[in-house]
């Protein structure tokens, strides 16, 4: 028994998500975010795309009927920057790519460090997360929101090598991953951005201040056109000397030619005035991550047109660059025409916060449809995504999630998961851990044999 | 953001070589054992405070409850945390305590300020049993981060109540999140991190002026990777989990030897005879208080297997451990702790961010409840204290989730009546029930809800905190002209 038991079991791990099968998922509320709610309809998958979705569509014959229940259909969640896949125990060093040492810096490219068989994938999915932009951080910088005061040694959860000194000016380059279960290729995309710190972080990597730091960012756009533009010169030896390595400017001429944004880190509104400059200046895109005073320059913000990644968390005056951190900065965003995206939390593995974020965002002001679009269609267009993923259109890949009730309510959680029109499985390790420890056990044998 | 501050301050302790003294009560000459000669009578002259070793009660607390007027609260829907969910319901406070609570029948005095709260939910105030507000405050700076003091693998003689900064403005964001009491521990750096104290969460020049009246002290105890890798990393002991454990047992052995020698001279004492008080250790006063039973364990330990031997330890030596913290593994045990009545202080929804904590899941306080095991759900962290009351929910949905049923007037014991009853005020504080003090939230709707915000906190009757009255928004000095001044409403 006991051995068909294991057999039982293995063959659910091994079990790969259906081929993509024509579904329609009925008795729904259907929230597109890219236009109005639909109180009751049904939303119709074929070929993994979104075939149809509205009040009054049929569903098709032969196709396999998932009954929401009345509970809501969502595009599927967004994480707007994440460590998924790149990054898996934070205080396990070798379990950790997302950001690396002094010897690359913008050239570093994480989309290389994608592990898709990673157990956190599935957490996230979970939480309704089925696809999420992977960004490096500088090392030594950590990437969270906030630290982990159990532990008052931080030193140990950070990224990247040991003892090299200062971080590099640039994390690197980001990629986007969709969580597809049994996939051995998840990355969509890579090379989306080049991401880069101001304010504390970013003066570390500077020697030491924010003065120093812009300087080099600026110089290092410089030698990048330079260096596009001379490039024979260069292979020759007869340029100037570049502050960056041939592999770190190869990867800022994206930037520089205003294909590819900068992902700013960056907290403090003074910084913030700095980041709008510095893309004014040298007409480059830039995404800003952080921006716990942003409600201090929302109007420039907003003038300049730059989207902006946000913890609705972050309240705490925990730095001397967050000293304006309030619960209403998405709100206060959101209110002055900027584009907000929701973050959930680096640490912890605990992306799942994300919605959860994003109705904490509504309780301190934030309107329903903009939260709902904070952890969609806001990311999938910072990222490029939009025209894939982010809301449900016909045509549109089908990554959906199917709730029992309101997405952002901790009281709900998704019954089901699809990527591609293709319904994820619901027995990650997590989950088996579950199964197995809430099991009533009179076998006599250890939970091993569970 | 990530913050330097202790490895930085451990670091620059010990290149100037000031680590504290690592065998404090592991050798010298012991002083009680005189040889032994005919008792001489003598008089006894009563020890000085500061040597006593058996009457250590810390620096008396100043707190005193803010003014308050009689009140009842009527029309909302009540949790007790004794069990009882009551719709419509009647609390009834004056002088600073619960009077009655019920249904719409109870009578309400005439001549009392009548709040009406139909709508919304009362709750006893948040109690969360592992804080680190004021001994790693706001701003994360080197320069205030007071809460590990990572010389020494014991250091239970260092009290955490040295350490606060009332002025943490952590301490007014906790509150508009609805946390009337805190107790904030030591660090995990050491395998015994000092004392606990338990604080009122009001506005306060001192400390004493928030130290709860009363409360035991706790011990922050940790097992696992913290003490290993922080003195590993320095090529001292411990290294290993083996090297934990000794440390333990070490130090037991030495406080149950100093705690004889005190009871020796109290004997002799007694009967009159000369006796010389034996020198005041704090280290081993703190670990002979947990042996005697006044001092709660509060011991910090992520994995099930690890736990079982911390249990194993404290039944070698005779002491009781109160509380897991982190607890993450707890749920693989649960039938253990709910036999050994020790609680478990987790999360909901953090996990992986390190070995120890790999095997988290939302359920764990789900699967302990279902085994009758005592559930606290705790924050360590500034950010999450603020919101206990969606955490509870994370917990409580993933035991839904598993078909593991948990109503809400059962949850809300998770973050007031089980963490009071773990830091040992829960005779005083943590439910609503008549006698108790008036620590009380009225939250805008369902508190388990994403959208419930903590609309009034009190705290012995005393209006603390209104999220619609800036006249009780407090500030702490440190936000005074800054951006965000009292932002957090």
């Amino acid at each position: 028994m006991i051995r068909s038991l294991l057999l039982a079991s293995a063959a659910c791990v091994l079990a790969f998500p259906a081929a993509a099968e024509t579904v329609a998922i009925v008795n729904a509320r259907i929230e597109p975010v890219s236009s109005a709610a639909i109180p009751g309809g049904t939303l119709v998958i074929k070929d993994g795309k979104i075939a149809a979705l509205g009040a009054s569509v049929q569903v098709p014959a032969g196709a396999r009927v998932i009954d929401a229940k009345g509970g809501v259909v969502t595009p599927g969640l967004i994480a707007p920057s994440s460590n998924l896949g790149a990054s898996e125990i934070s205080g396990v060093r070798e379990t950790r790519d997302d950001g690396t040492g002094n010897a690359l810096s913008a050239a570093f490219d994480i989309s290389y460090a994608i592990n898709p068989a990673s157990t956190f994938l599935g957490l996230a999915r979970d939480g309704g997360i089925t696809s999420s932009a992977v960004t490096p951080v500088l090392s030594g910088s950590g990437g969270g929101a906030h630290e982990h005061a159990d532990d008052g040694v931080v030193e140990e959860m950070t990224a990247g090598a040991h003892g090299d000194g200062d971080p590099p000016l640039f994390g690197g380059q980001a990629a986007f991953i969709r969580l597809k279960a049994g996939s051995s290729d998840i990355v969509e995309a890579s090379k989306l951005a080049v991401t880069v710190s101001l304010g504390e972080s970013g003066a570390r990597s500077a020697g030491g201040s924010r003065g120093a730091n812009l300087i080099l960012i600026r110089s290092a756009l410089e030698d990048a056109r330079a260096f596009a533009n001379r490039r024979a010169a260069f292979e020759q030896g007869a340029t100037r000397d570049f502050g960056l390595s041939r592999l770190d400017l190869q990867a800022l001429i994206p930037v520089v030619q205003g294909k590819t944004p900068l992902l700013i880190r960056v907290s403090r509104a003074a910084d913030i005035r700095q980041a709008l400059k510095l893309a004014a200046d040298e007409k480059i895109k830039i995404v800003l991550e952080g921006v716990e005073e942003g409600w201090m320059v929302a109007a420039e913000i907003a003038k300049a047109g730059v989207p902006v990644i946000l913890d609705p968390q972050a309240d705490l005056p925990d730095s001397f660059e967050t000293l304006g951190s309030r619960l209403d900065n998405a709100a206060r965003l959101h209110a002055a025409g900027v584009a907000v995206a929701i973050n959930g939390s680096r640490d912890f593995n605990n992306l799942r916060q994300e919605r959860l974020n994003a109705g904490l965002a509504v309780a301190n002001g934030l309107p329903y449809p903009a939260a709902l679009a904070a952890v969609t269609l806001v990311p999938a267009k910072i990222w490029g995504q939009a025209d894939k993923v982010g809301s449900l259109e016909v045509g549109k890949v089908a990554d959906v999630v199917v709730w029992n009730g309101d997405p952002l309510e901790t009281t709900s959680w998704p019954t089901a998961v699809l990527v591609g029109g293709v319904e994820q499985p619901k027995d990650g390790r997590h989950q088996q851990l579950k199964a197995r420890y809430a099991a009533s056990d009179e076998s006599g044998y250890p939970p091993a044999y569970r | 953001m990530i913050r330097w501050r202790s490895v930085a301050m451990a670091t620059s302790l010990l290149a100037l070589g000031l680590t504290a003294c690592a065998t404090t009560g592991t050798g010298g000459p012991s002083k009680s054992s005189a040889p032994a000669k005919p008792a001489e009578k003598a008089e006894v002259k009563p020890l000085a405070k500061g040597l006593d070793g058996q009457a250590s009660t810390g620096f008396p607390s100043t707190y005193r409850p803010l003014p308050s007027r009689a009140t009842a609260f009527v029309g909302a829907t009540v949790l007790t945390a004794t069990g009882q969910q009551i719709e419509n319901g009647v609390v009834f406070v004056s002088e600073g305590k619960i009077t009655s609570v019920g249904g719409p029948e109870t009578p309400v005095p005439a001549d009392v300020v009548v709040v009406d709260a139909k709508g919304k939910w009362i709750t006893p105030g948040i109690i969360d049993a592992h804080s680190h507000l004021g001994v790693y405050p706001s701003p994360g700076v080197s320069a205030r981060s007071d809460g590990n003091e990572a010389t020494d693998p014991n250091t239970a003689q260092v009290w955490a109540e040295h350490s606060v900064w009332p002025q943490d403005p952590g301490f007014n964001r906790a509150r508009a999140g609805g946390v009337t009491t805190l107790q904030i521990l030591p660090g995990s750096a050491n395998l015994f991190g000092g004392r606990s104290v338990t604080l009122k969460n009001v506005p306060s020049l001192t400390m004493q002026g928030m130290k709860f009246p009363g409360a035991p002290y706790g011990l922050k105890m940790a097992c696992g990777e913290n003490p290993k890798r922080v003195y590993g990393g320095k090529g001292r002991n411990p290294s290993t989990a083996m090297g934990n454990a000794f440390g333990f047992r070490r130090a037991w052995i030495d406080a149950a030897d100093y705690a004889r020698k005190w009871d020796d001279f109290r004997a002799k004492q007694q009967k009159g005879e000369k006796a010389d008080a034996p020198k005041r250790d704090l280290q081993l006063e703190t670990l002979a208080g947990v042996l005697k039973g006044e001092i709660l364990v509060q011991n910090h330990c992520y994995r099930a297997d690890e736990m079982a031997v911390m249990i194993d330890i404290a039944k070698e030596f005779g002491y009781k451990i109160t509380m897991f913290h982190h607890a993450i593994e707890s749920y693989k045990i649960a039938p253990v702790l709910a036999r050994e009545e020790i609680c478990s202080a987790t999360w909901a929804s953090w996990t992986g961010f390190k070995m120890e904590s790999l095997d988290g899941i939302d359920a764990n306080a789900a699967i302990l409840a279902k085994n009758g095991a005592c559930v606290v759900i705790h924050s360590d962290d500034a950010i999450m204290t603020q919101r206990l009351n969606q955490e509870a929910a994370i917990g409580m949905a993933a035991g839904a989730k598993l078909g593991i049923n948990i109503p809400r007037a059962e949850a809300i014991k998770w973050i007031t009546a089980n963490p009071a009853k773990a830091i040992g005020i829960g005779d005083r504080t943590g439910s609503i029930e008549p006698g108790k003090a008036a620590d009380l939230v009225v939250w805008s709707r369902d508190p388990f809800s994403v959208y419930a915000q903590a609309e009034q906190v009190y705290i012995d009757g005393a209006l603390t905190y209104d999220r619609k009255d800036p006249r009780f928004q407090p500030k702490s000095d440190f936000e005074l002209g800054q951006p965000g001044q009292g932002a957090f409403n």
